[in-house]
């Protein structure tokens, strides 16, 4: 309780270490911030000329359909991938300097969060200028599964970047698992299109804790639907439990940090 | 339980290093090779106990590797000791790493901000000391300014101003004093003295004992782990300054003998007709031991051989003491100390008695030299001889002058 209490008070380091991803991601380039809006709007027209031209996919607008469950998938990915080595990139400052080390990847995760609201200001804005048009009841359900998500990428960060000081093939373990991961999650295609008579596969995929989470997500953005909040129970308690998880981990291997490295 | 008067108490403790002979840190490493994995403990500070009284500034002093930065890192929170317990109270501030998580596409002002985040500020905190930081650093034209364009003195500036803004209750600092030009140095030192003033908890690891001198009531003497000495900072650093010459004689000993080999085998510098030279050269202490380290005050006494192979008609000999840089410090011959002229036709000694070697610490080379008529060389060694001068005593110059004070 103490400890949290001290995590609470560094919280201007947590704002001050987004803001300097943020802003510091694009530094020196010409375009600078613009590069967070830029990059996605681009994503997303390769996106529409592969698919509506090249390759069909059995879905009406089906770069629409992959984007708005793309964006929430990168955000759980760099959140896993960003978060593993949270720890063991700021190894000069966790050398030198006190703070209590959660700091590192809270601050890994918020930034991911915020990179992917901004994003989503993309999203908005192309969906009603292509005039897919927006379902106002559904949208209020949005907040809700993006601090579903948060929790949960911040329980795995937690984790994955402890455990990465004390073993580095960790990192790039995780880089194959997320990449899998992506095909196990209806990110690219919806789970109707598994063929019947493996229902075992379903019963699997819907273990994984992004399922809910992006079918909600495409429910609210593309099919303009108001989702079934009930599934996200099931993330909610895990995201909890790999915070609790993630902190005695941390509680547990913090202290050999600086000699670890 | 922590005693109320104190800000630090530090109990019993005891930490040790792995250091491994190979180690690997991936996975297959660790499995493939887990036998491979052998380390040796190695302990660098042994149950030691201290504690620090609030408002009281404390040095940590010590040779290098004895283990007294591994006692601030441990009071930082940084490291964890393997056993024993370190209480502190109040709020913690390190100056031990400057211009943590400075970047250097971003301002001086926005690194302020990041900054002294780090070390724990809130944002209505940092926005009450921005002037006090800015004007501290005198950057305030370049304070918008990437900090990519500053200097490196700019930049330790400016990571300094933040770090001893903080307002922390215990302040750690190690070796940092060392910042900017002299200046500036003076002004974080008045800082410092101020922040005392105010009853801040200071503690500082420093080879600077002039520094510690200043700032500390009291010093902490580590070595090998251990608490050597505590005190006063001026009792504990007399000890120390004469455990480390001493320690420096030893070592010093052996290097200029082997250096003496290899000076000689490379280059001989002497010249002369050659009709006398000398064979045999010593420098031979009070003790009567040979030796190449004097302490300053110490009595030398040169042996020198000569030979001779053709009769030299009005000889004369001398020597010359030079410093390192090339500084003349003392030259005479028997001729300018009046002694009654003489030839050498056979082979002799000389002994020649310093009683008082007054020089202050340093490197430094003899001359010497056989000589007939006025100035004409017969045998010119030049370096002949190089001594080491060391003293506890940090008095300047070429020369220690004998005197007394008298205060009234």
């Amino acid at each position: 309780m103490k400890h949290l209490k001290e995590l609470y008070n560094y919280r201007e380091m947590i704002f001050s270490l987004v803001r300097k991803d943020l802003r510091g991601r694009y530094k020196g380039s010409v375009l600078g911030f613009l590069w967070t809006f830029i990059n996605p709007l681009l994503q997303l027209v390769v996106y529409t000329l592969v698919f509506s031209i090249v390759m069909r996919a059995g879905y009406d607008k089906y770069y629409m359909f992959l984007f708005v469950a793309l964006v929430p998938w990168m955000f759980f990915a760099s959140s896993v991938q960003d978060g593993s080595i949270a720890i063991l990139k700021e190894k000069d400052m966790v050398k030198k300097i006190y703070f209590p080390r959660e700091v590192m990847p809270i601050a890994t995760v918020t930034s991911g969060f915020v990179n992917m609201l901004l994003t989503f200001i993309v999203i908005f804005l192309v969906l009603i200028v292509t005039n897919f048009g927006v379902n106002f009841k559904a949208l209020l359900c949005l907040p809700v599964v993006m601090i579903v998500e948060y929790i949960l990428c911040l329980g795995v960060a937690l984790i994955v970047s402890a455990l990465t000081v004390y073993l580095r093939d960790l990192q790039y373990v995780l880089g194959i698992l997320t990449m899998a991961l992506q095909y196990g999650t209806p990110v690219m295609y919806g789970f109707e299109k598994i063929p019947e008579g493996y229902g075992w596969v379903n019963t699997l995929l819907n273990l994984n804790p992004m399922t809910p989470i992006i079918t909600i997500y495409r429910q609210i953005l593309y099919y303009k639907e108001v989702p079934n909040m009930i599934s996200l129970l099931y993330v909610l308690g895990l995201g909890i439990v790999f915070i609790i998880i993630g902190f005695a981990i941390f509680n547990k291997l913090q202290k050999g940090f600086a000699e670890n490295f | 339980m922590i005693d109320s008067n104190n800000a630090i108490e530090v109990r019993g403790v005891t930490k040790k290093f792995k250091v491994f002979y190979d180690k690997g840190s991936e996975l297959k490493e660790k499995m493939l090779f887990w036998k491979r994995n052998k380390y040796e403990n190695r302990t660098v500070l042994d149950n030691i106990s201290f504690s620090v009284k609030k408002g009281e500034a404390i040095g940590l002093v010590g040779r290098n590797g004895c283990g007294k930065s591994t006692t601030l890192k441990l009071l930082t929170k940084i490291i964890y000791p393997n056993s024993g317990e370190i209480e502190m109270q109040g709020r913690v501030s390190s100056l031990i790493e400057l211009g943590a998580g400075f970047h250097p596409d971003m301002s001086g002002r926005e690194n302020i901000y990041t900054n002294a985040a780090i070390f724990g500020l809130k944002r209505k905190e940092i926005d009450a000391r921005l002037d006090d930081i800015i004007a501290f650093s005198e950057l305030e034209q370049f304070i918008d300014n990437p900090v990519r364009t500053y200097s490196s003195g700019m930049y330790t500036r400016l990571a300094f101003s933040v770090a001893i803004n903080v307002d922390a209750d215990i302040l750690l600092i190690d070796e940092i004093l060392a910042v900017g030009d002299a200046n500036f140095q003076a002004k974080c030192f008045n800082k410092l003295r101020e922040i005392k003033a105010s009853g801040t908890t200071i503690v500082i690891v420093s080879h600077s004992l002039g520094q510690i001198e200043q700032i500390c009531d009291r010093s902490i003497w580590i070595k090998d782990g251990h608490i050597e000495m505590e005190g006063m900072p001026k009792d504990v650093h007399l000890e120390y300054l004469n455990y480390m010459s001493e320690e420096r004689m030893d070592q010093q000993e052996k290097e200029q003998i082997r250096n003496q080999q290899n000076e000689l085998k490379q280059r001989i510098k002497r010249y002369g007709t050659q009709d006398a030279t000398f064979t045999e050269k010593k420098m031979i202490g009070d003790d009567g031991q040979e030796k190449t380290t004097f302490k300053t005050g110490e009595g030398m006494t040169l042996e020198l051989d000569y030979q001779v192979k053709k009769k030299v008609v009005d000889a004369v000999f001398g020597y010359g003491i030079f410093r390192s840089d090339g500084l003349w410090v003392y030259g005479t011959n028997t001729r300018i100390d009046r002694m009654d002229n003489f030839d050498i036709d056979k082979d002799g000694h000389i002994t020649i008695s310093m009683p008082h070697l007054d020089l202050i610490p340093g490197q430094y080379w003899i001359d010497i030299t056989i000589e007939f008529g006025e100035g004409n060389p017969v045998d010119y060694y030049k370096e002949a001889l190089k001594f080491e001068v060391v003293s506890n005593i940090t008095d300047v110059g070429v020369s220690r002058v004998e005197h007394s004070w008298k205060l009234s």
